[in-house]
């Protein structure tokens, strides 16, 4: 990264310290200084965005909100609006590497494009505040900004236009298509359309591991002492099913329904622990066939669970059909796992009692 | 049956339509698509309630119910004795999508 920041500033939204190495300041704007950034990425811009996928510092990962330049731009330099979440706004001066224009970045809170739209942050009071704020309109003699597709749950463009004077053009949804769009100002259908490959998919299984890591370990460690180290290892798979595995092989599984695809992945994961203990030849055939049944009652409902839960970090689930999973499934798995976690606790007293 | 995304909130009225597009350049679904004389509805089960159509329309051709399509995000408001219609996506605030999103692969994106 480039790091030739100048120290003086004069203006008064002028920011203080920086520690984005890619930005320097210049004094060319009286209005609001405006920071020149680069669109090369680094290794330790690449580094950052790996380890804020394992959710390290993310939080800490954000853009100061302000208008930045990049190249040489004019007044007639195309102008984009992002998040000030650093991976959003990696990704977009990364794609307009060669384009001489204008960024201006919303105060998101440090959250993606699409979420902020969602939440309200990348809002049209928050866009027309900073449109004014930024001088954007003494700085280009045009009255356009080019806004990401996925800001729209968020932005009201007829009212943005009325209140700023400024026209919204929605831009791709990926910024890699940044400039072919740019060519002719339209987009392609398929250009507009919002996929979940598997690479998508694969980028979320870190966090989602993340978050389940603790309470995974210590459900394993208390079960390896209750009940073995099999157990333990069921608990730790059944996790890894619903945060890795079930998001990898989502499209494949069948039935349209997370809660069902949950069921069905976690239920063929279940049956080699299940026929593990059914083969135990040290115990009689019902205890075994009740263990077995522990494993095959527990274990579909918490990666269904889970599975449920990954409807968030998907890019089609309705809100109306996420209330009828909900309602539909949640239940029976509520019943299946309190089935499964009453026959293991029938099973440990008949153990204690030597009836077994 | 085992389809709970059929139905969901999208309400088109035509005849208010003025044919701007605005809603084609907003839904990432593909749920509207251009005719002759006003938008066409051609997807309408896959609309996701976002509610960009709804918001961009100048006329109010378009309603939808929007919100978050979490299950974490309404069973955590069910369990706060909140309506589950009020779930926020936990952004930011350590929920399923840390710090960064309720899809956080959105950063390979605008």
């Amino acid at each position: 990264m480039e790091n030739d920041k100048t120290a003086d500033s004069t203006c008064s939204c002028a920011p203080k310290s920086d520690k984005l190495s890619f930005i320097t300041f210049t004094h060319d704007i009286p209005a609001c200084e405006i920071l020149t950034i680069t669109s090369t990425l680094t290794l330790k811009d690449r580094f950052g965005h790996f380890l804020a996928r394992w959710g390290v510092n993310r939080m800490g990962y954000i853009v100061k909100p302000n208008l930045y330049k990049l190249g040489n731009p004019d007044a007639d330099s195309p102008v984009f609006v992002s998040a000030n979440y650093t991976m959003s706004f990696d990704a977009l001066r990364s794609a307009l590497a060669g384009i001489d224009c204008y960024i201006l970045v919303l105060d998101t809170k440090g959250i993606n494009v699409w979420c902020a739209a969602g939440k309200g942050t990348f809002g049209t009071e928050e866009l027309v505040r900073r449109i004014s704020w930024s001088g954007l309109s003494d700085i280009v003699q045009h009255r356009t900004i080019i806004l990401p597709q996925l800001s729209a749950p968020g932005i009201s463009a007829h009212e943005v236009q009325r209140r700023s004077g400024f026209r919204v053009e929605y831009g791709p949804v990926r910024a890699n298509d940044l400039a072919e769009y740019l060519k002719t100002h339209k987009a392609t259908p398929e250009m507009r359309r919002v996929h979940f490959s598997l690479w998508n998919r694969l980028v979320l299984t870190p966090m989602e591991l993340v978050h389940a890591a603790l309470p995974t370990l210590a459900v394993a460690i208390v079960l390896y002492f209750l009940a073995g180290p099999l157990a333990a290892l069921a608990a730790i798979t059944t996790v890894l099913t619903g945060t890795v595995l079930f998001p990898v092989l989502l499209p494949f599984i069948p039935t349209h329904d997370f809660s069902t695809k949950g069921l069905i992945l976690g239920e063929i994961v279940a049956i080699p622990f299940a026929l593990t203990f059914a083969a135990d030849s040290v115990t009689s055939l019902w205890p075994n066939v009740l263990k077995a049944l522990v494993f095959l009652l527990v274990m579909p409902a918490v990666t269904a669970y889970l599975a449920l839960n990954f409807t968030g970090c998907t890019t089609f689930t309705s809100r109306t059909g996420v209330k009828k999973e909900i309602f539909r499934y949640v239940p029976f798995m509520a019943f299946i796992a309190g089935s499964g976690i009453v026959i293991s606790i029938l099973l440990g007293i008949f153990r204690l009692m030597k009836v077994i | 049956m085992f389809d709970s995304y059929v139905e969901n909130t999208l309400q088109y009225y035509p005849d208010k339509c003025i044919n701007c597009l605005r809603c084609t350049q907003v839904c990432p679904h593909g749920v509207f698509s251009e005719g002759k004389e006003h938008v066409e509805l051609v997807r309408p089960a896959a609309c996701m309630e976002c509610g960009a159509c709804a918001l961009n329309c100048p006329v109010q051709a378009i309603e939808v119910q929007s919100g978050v399509g979490c299950a974490w995000a309404m069973i955590s408001a069910a369990l706060r004795g909140k309506d589950m219609d009020s779930a926020e996506c936990g952004c930011g605030d350590g929920s399923c999508c840390g710090g960064n999103s309720k899809n956080p692969f959105l950063i390979e994106k605008l």
